[in-house]
């Protein structure tokens, strides 16, 4: 990875001069990283030893079957990867891919100004490298599999991946972020290209451990008239900040959804930045909630619609379902709109469980809490019902259930 | 057989009395309408006799089969066989007819002492009541009420009531809101669960209701009694001579 070097050199310079955001950069209001800047993280070692019997084969199981590349802390795992992929796709590590996609490696996610993905780009070991040439449909979803562990020594492991989607071609791709034990930090980027006219379908299922640090930013750069969707799904992890930043351009189409779902004392801080670059774009954001415990939770969406971005329709929901007292909730859409001949839609709401709709259930025979339950899975059902990726959505409705229960326990 | 013995129940709401003294008793095989003005306390008897704890008993007492009922959560109360068509029943945005209506038949069949039924038998079975009430199975996999009209909303009461198969049916204004089409649809459903060992209280303010209804007694309520009671006539002269006497000869 010769040739991005000095990109890296610079990155690191950026990392000495920016130090950790702290809560008065406006960015990081309500997100407190001040226990991360405070730990001292090593590298992370890239063996499963942290894993027990059987226990890897179990969180594995959405993904057999698929093709998948799979990272034990940040390293590539060939042992645990399945390729079965048609030739001419390359899904490889990036160590693997030789240098092949320099060209657009750490060429999209700003770090001048971020100090993760300054951070990231200045010291990242491996990632995934996919290109999927023009023209090509790839039916099965590509899995990204990142495993991390923790113990007594606090680690950090920064995965990289690159996906580069060709013109006219279409592709799915699952980033699983999964986890066990505790004292470690994930910081993650991930920088998709598509090209004009692909159709593209990214999902994100983060599992970390209640324990760690998960800090992830996904820059997307889409080309004309392609269809973009990303569904971002924060189930674990102690402190929790996505960023997503996408940059449409004429005739573009984003879908950008979101569920979370802290409980205990999880912090998740879900910043989005959608980028009306060009004309006729259309933008749908769908962010909802479920906060328990003394949970935190943070949406900041962010619409930018440039000069000249006319005809631009985006539309913001942010949607929390409060179940707890001691649950809080940060909410703020953020407008940026230059051009005059535009739709622009947002509206955030936080509420509890409809006590009239628990009633109506109780008086059909349903208990109290199994009614609160469906009425609570039947929030977040709408995100789960809109992936597509089968065993996704079959493994995600099952946690989300036994989540449920979890928490009245 | 006494299903239900209701004996000077009081109850308010934010403070304020609503019911003042109601005493009923319902038999098995009984229907019983209970009619009265507006805001005469009719939804507030159905909601206190379903739980709902908006409603706070002050006095009295309710004896369903002989057990106290008040003493019950709602849940255990349906599970008994209590069944409310509510008045204004609620929409469920993300919750399925199917689901609901399986999830609620399967814990009252379970207290029953019955087996769950599976996907397929609760299919066959839905699909025959559907057709009793001539809706579209396509309905089923709709989310309950969301954004029904009134009258399917009413539908879908009968329906559940139909698939649930309770002992006591309170029907809270079932039949308003609905075309005379619609009506003999609801009726018919009704006529076809009374049976020896059922009871049934229809509450309406319209006569109409009670010729496809024909109930055994019919009580007029107003300012939260009991103010009137007599056989099915007595919904035809209520019908010509309207509340405004029977009012009159309570608050005098
Ligand atoms: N939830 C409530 N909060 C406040 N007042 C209520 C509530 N429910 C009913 N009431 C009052 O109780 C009285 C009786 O209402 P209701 O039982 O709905 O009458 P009906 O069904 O006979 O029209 C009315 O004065 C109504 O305003
Ligand atoms: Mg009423």
């Amino acid at each position: 990875m010769t040739g991005i070097e000095p990109i890296r050199q610079d990155a690191a310079r950026r990392v000495a001069e920016l130090g950790f955001p702290t809560t008065r950069d406006e960015d990081w209001r309500f997100t407190n990283v001040s226990r991360i800047a405070r730990t001292h993280f090593s590298a992370a070692p890239s063996d499963l030893s942290a894993w027990g019997e059987g226990q890897l084969e179990q969180r594995l199981v959405p993904y057999e079957g698929s093709p998948r590349l799979v990272f034990i802390n940040g390293c590539y795992s060939p042992e645990l990867s399945s390729l079965k992929l048609a030739r001419g796709i390359r899904a490889t590590s990036l160590r693997e891919a030789n240098g092949a996609v320099e060209a657009h490696l750490a060429r999209y996610a700003v770090y001048q100004d971020r100090a993760f993905v300054a951070l990231n780009t200045a010291n990242f070991e491996d990632g995934a490298c996919i290109e999927i040439p023009k023209g090509t449909v790839v039916e099965e979803p590509i899995h990204l599999v990142f495993l991390a562990s923790g113990g007594d020594v606090p680690v950090i492991s920064h995965p990289r991946n690159l996906v580069v989607i060709g013109p006219h071609s279409q592709a799915t791709v699952v980033e699983s972020y999964i986890g066990h034990g505790a004292n470690y930090f994930t910081n993650a980027v991930t920088e998709i290209v598509a090209g004009d006219h692909s159709v593209v379908d990214h999902y994100k299922l983060q599992e970390e451990d209640e324990r760690s640090f998960h800090v992830a930013t996904l820059q997307v750069q889409l080309g004309r008239e392609t269809n973009f969707s990303t569904h971002s799904i924060s189930l674990g992890g102690g402190l929790v900040r996505n960023d997503i930043n996408a940059v449409l351009a004429e005739g573009t189409e984003a879908t950008v959804n979101g569920l979370y779902l802290p409980s205990g004392s999880q912090h998740v801080d879900n910043h989005t930045v959608i980028d009306h670059a060009r004309p006729h774009g259309a933008s749908h954001e769908l962010y909802k909630g479920i906060l328990s415990g003394a949970s935190a939770a943070v949406f900041n969406g962010k619409i930018v619609v440039r000069p000249g971005a006319q005809k631009t329709d985006a539309k913001q929901t942010n949607k929390n379902l409060v179940l707890s007292e001691n649950a809080t909730i940060n909410t703020k859409p953020e407008l940026q709109i230059h051009a005059d001949d535009v739709r622009c839609t947002h509206g955030a709401t936080i509420g509890q469980l409809d006590e009239e709709a628990i009633f109506y259930l109780q008086s059909r025979g349903i208990g109290k809490e199994q009614a609160r339950d469906l009425l609570t899975y039947a929030f977040a059902r709408d995100i789960i019902d809109r992936i597509k990726v089968e065993p996704l959505r079959a493994r995600l409705g099952k946690i989300v259930l036994e989540r449920l229960h979890a928490n009245r326990n | 057989m006494a299903l239900l013995e209701i004996k000077n129940l009081h109850a308010s709401v934010a403070g304020k009395e609503i019911l003042s003294g109601i005493d009923l008793t319902v038999n098995t095989g009984e229907v019983h309408a209970i009619m009265g003005p507006n805001g005469s306390g009719k939804s507030t008897l159905a909601q206190v006799l379903a739980g709902r704890d908006l409603y706070q008993v002050t006095d009295g007492q309710v004896l369903y089969d002989g057990k106290d009922l008040l003493n019950m959560p709602p849940e255990e109360r349906a599970q008994e066989g209590i069944f409310i068509a509510f008045q204004y029943p609620v929409e469920i945005p993300g919750v399925s007819n199917m689901y609901f209506l399986k999830a609620a038949l399967n814990t009252i069949r379970k207290r029953r002492g019955l087996e769950e039924l599976d996907a397929m038998d609760f299919l066959t079975l839905v699909k025959e009541k559907l057709a009793l009430v001539e809706m579209d199975p396509a309905f089923l996999n709709r989310p309950v009420n969301a954004g029904f009209s009134g009258g399917e909303k009413k539908r879908n009461e009968i329906f559940q009531m139909a698939v649930l198969e309770p002992r006591l049916a309170i029907l809270d204004e079932t039949d308003s809101g609905l075309d005379i089409d619609a009506l003999k649809i609801v009726a018919n459903g009704v006529n076809q669960f009374r049976t020896r060992d059922r009871a049934m209280i229809v509450v309406t303010h319209y006569q109409r209701l009670l010729n496809y209804i024909v109930p055994d007694q019919v009580h007029v309520l107003a300012n939260g009694r009991i103010v009137k009671s007599g056989g099915k006539d007595l919904a035809l002269e209520l019908d010509q001579s309207g509340y405004a006497g029977l009012e009159e000869a309570v608050t005098a």
